[in-house]
């Protein structure tokens, strides 16, 4: 049966919002094995010329950022333009930056697997790559922030020669345990979901190197119903546990802030506020890679225009929240009575950081409003732009909250400017560097698309039978019955 | 013949079928027909097909669950152990152990026994790693994370006999059927 759209210009157009239509979740003329040849083509395939080039620059920055770090290590956190009051500065804006990017992925992979949105299937995976990679860039930087990093270990229960252990009601602390649980289990569930594609490129090998490493990689998956009963129970559990997780991990580098009694920081709404500006952040990050990717490697008919669509709808919601937030901030600081408060918030729009705050506002609250509109959130490149504006509006999130509150303590004498020094700016940019870099090695090596999971949302996938054939987001289960009889 | 395909003894019999339909409907026939010792493959999880299969719900949640709260345990434990008995020391005169203050890590600590305690558990209940198997010596079995679908029935089964069980799985999928065999 061929759908009809109110808006179909193209056959790549699966836009409509037509309840009465389901949309297809990947369009054009695909079977099962037009998938697998799409996806894995990107491992199988030499990679485009685009992907060398864009990993020469990658790499070199990861070379920067080893050098920066070697270089702070050596000679000491002086080098980071870090002074009093502004203790912290671009290494905790860095990490939060970095740790929120990841939320998009396990909101993708979890909680829209909880809520039956079959679209994830598509992006699903791409996005926990994005995930991984995110989380280890984001370790490195309070790893480096210690100062004495060969000391670092003190930060876990390790029994040690001094009889010490680390102080469990601090804030740090438990940041050190979000991220670390957040970390594994994002590993977990990537690479779970991953043994049923890591086995497709495996029987497809054809050198022997393929067919060993995928082949210990898979574990010998072979695809039996008995193996995938058990398989939809772990990720449905994984999904279970790590949605509370996702929410916690924001939560808790909130409370890093909210705990401390710092105007600007001390305040309830820091978690839900973190959290859904981390996925915001996500979400755009994710759209900043997947239309690329989706252009270079053809796979257009299986990340389609609907999930950009769908993920600029997500931030556009996730826009509204942070939004309000902002606001909410000013409100609570006025009706709170608390002067330093209201200081501290009337600082930060007017005093020396107004630039930044702007320039936070301009591209969370307001870039994101062009999403109201269809064209903006089906035109590939006018959405890419919205999104590397987003990532940067989000970065500058977190330097106002970071350095404008520090810079203006309770003390006045001890105010401050803060300026980050080249080897911050150095060390930011070498992040970049690492996280392309891994990307690229993920995009070169691994299944970027959940074979397994957008086969099963495919129309093919299910019985054919008058009232049974599925199609798109929602595709009616199947109960046993009907084979029965 | 060589020696070796003469030695090999028949692991059991293997049918592929096109479609989801012919695939869900023939497993329920093997099901109906008895057979215990058998199994039914294919690219992706196929709603329905536990039942046609009569596949038992596993027992994976319980174990998640008895590690999740082996996890809250030890992350109650460690705090205790640690800042209110071994290493007493106070800081702005709050309680030495106080469950508010240790609830993140304790939280952090269930999610992370009860994840590792899922991956790993499927992988044992599905006894994996298993890097070799009978069925990967037949070539066209390749196609299963592809785009086929098989089933195949062990000659462990009690209910197996070379000639009646070629002959149900020939009337299922319509098509002939391979044998694979088990290189000793």
């Amino acid at each position: 049966m061929s759908a009809t759209y109110t808006n179909a210009h193209s056959y790549l157009d699966n836009t409509g919002d037509d309840p009465a239509v389901r949309a297809k979740l990947v369009v054009g003329d695909n079977d099962f094995h037009s998938v697998t040849e799409k996806v894995c083509g990107v491992v199988e395939r030499p990679q485009p010329k685009i992907w060398w080039v864009v990993f020469a620059i990658s790499s070199s920055l990861t070379l920067v950022l080893l050098a920066t770090i070697a270089y702070l290590i050596t000679t000491g956190i002086g080098v980071w333009g870090l002074m009093v009051p502004v203790g912290w500065g671009y290494a905790i804006v860095n990490f939060v930056f970095w740790v929120g990017i990841g939320h998009a992925g396990t909101l993708i992979s979890a909680i829209l697997f909880l809520l039956r949105q079959r679209w994830r299937t598509s992006i699903n995976r791409f996005a926990e790559g994005m995930t991984i990679i995110a989380v280890v860039c984001a370790g490195i930087f309070p790893g480096i922030h210690v100062g004495r990093v060969w000391v670092a270990y003190w930060m876990a229960p390790i029994p040690n020669q001094m009889s010490m252990w680390p102080n469990f009601r601090s804030p740090l602390l438990w940041d050190v345990f979000a991220v670390g649980t957040y970390a594994t289990v994002s590993l977990l569930f990537w690479y779970m979901g991953m043994i049923p594609d890591l086995a497709t490129l495996r029987d497809r090998a054809k050198t022997k190197i393929r067919f060993y490493a995928y082949g210990i990689l898979s574990l010998g998956w072979r695809s039996s119903n008995r193996h995938w009963h058990r398989f939809e129970f772990a990720y449905l559990l994984l999904a279970a546990l790590a949605t509370p997780l996702v929410l916690s991990v924001h939560s808790v580098v909130s409370f890093d802030f909210a705990v401390s009694i710092m105007p600007g920081w001390h305040t309830t709404i820091f978690p839900p506020y973190f959290v859904a500006g981390a996925i915001f952040s996500g979400f755009a990050m994710v759209v900043t890679l997947v239309i690329p990717v989706r252009k270079i490697y053809g796979l257009e008919e299986i990340i389609t225009a609907r999930h950009l669509e769908n993920m600029a709808k997500i931030m556009l919601a996730t826009s509204m929240m942070v939004g309000f937030a902002y606001s909410t901030e000013f409100f609570v600081a006025w009706y709170s009575g608390n002067t330093y408060e209201a200081f501290t918030f009337m600082n930060r729009a007017f005093g020396p950081y107004a630039w930044a705050y702007w320039t936070m506002v301009t591209c969370n609250v307001l870039v994101p409003q062009f999403f109201w509109f269809k064209r903006f959130r089906t035109k590939t490149v006018l959405l890419w732009i919205a999104s590397v504006l987003i990532n940067v509006g989000m970065w500058f999130e977190r330097f106002v909250i970071v350095v404008s509150s520090l810079s203006r303590d309770y003390l006045p004498t001890s105010w401050g400017y803060y300026r980050p020094s080249i080897i911050d700016i150095l060390t930011f940019l070498g992040s970049f560097g690492l996280f392309f870099t891994l990307f690229l090695l993920f995009i070169r090596f691994l299944p970027i698309v959940g074979m397994a999971e957008v086969k099963g949302v495919m129309p093919q996938a299910h019985l054919d039978r008058p009232g049974h054939r599925g199609h798109g987001d929602y595709h009616g289960d199947i109960g046993g019955a009907e084979v029965l009889s | 013949m060589s020696n070796a395909a003469e030695n090999a003894k028949l692991y059991g019999y293997l049918a592929s079928f096109d479609l989801v339909d012919e695939f869900l409907a023939a497993a329920a026939k093997v099901r109906d027909a008895g057979y215990t010792r058998w199994d039914a493959h294919s690219p992706f999880v196929i709603h329905g097909l536990d039942a046609a299969m009569g596949v038992k719900k596993t027992v994976l949640p319980y174990i998640v669950f008895l590690a999740g709260l082996t996890g809250a345990a030890a992350g109650i434990l460690l705090q205790w152990w640690t800042n209110a008995v071994d290493y007493p020391f106070l800081i702005s005169g709050k309680p030495l152990f106080s469950l508010p203050a240790n609830i993140p890590v304790a939280f952090e600590t269930t999610i992370l026994f009860a994840a590792v305690s899922a991956l790993i558990g499927m992988l044992a209940l599905n006894r994996l790693p298993q890097l070799y198997h009978p069925l990967f010596t037949n070539r066209s079995f390749k196609r299963v994370t592809d785009d086929r679908f098989f089933i195949s029935i062990e000659a462990e089964d009690p209910l197996f006999d070379a000639t009646k069980t070629r002959e149900l799985l020939e009337s299922i999928s319509g098509r002939s059927i391979e044998e694979i065999e088990v290189h000793p």
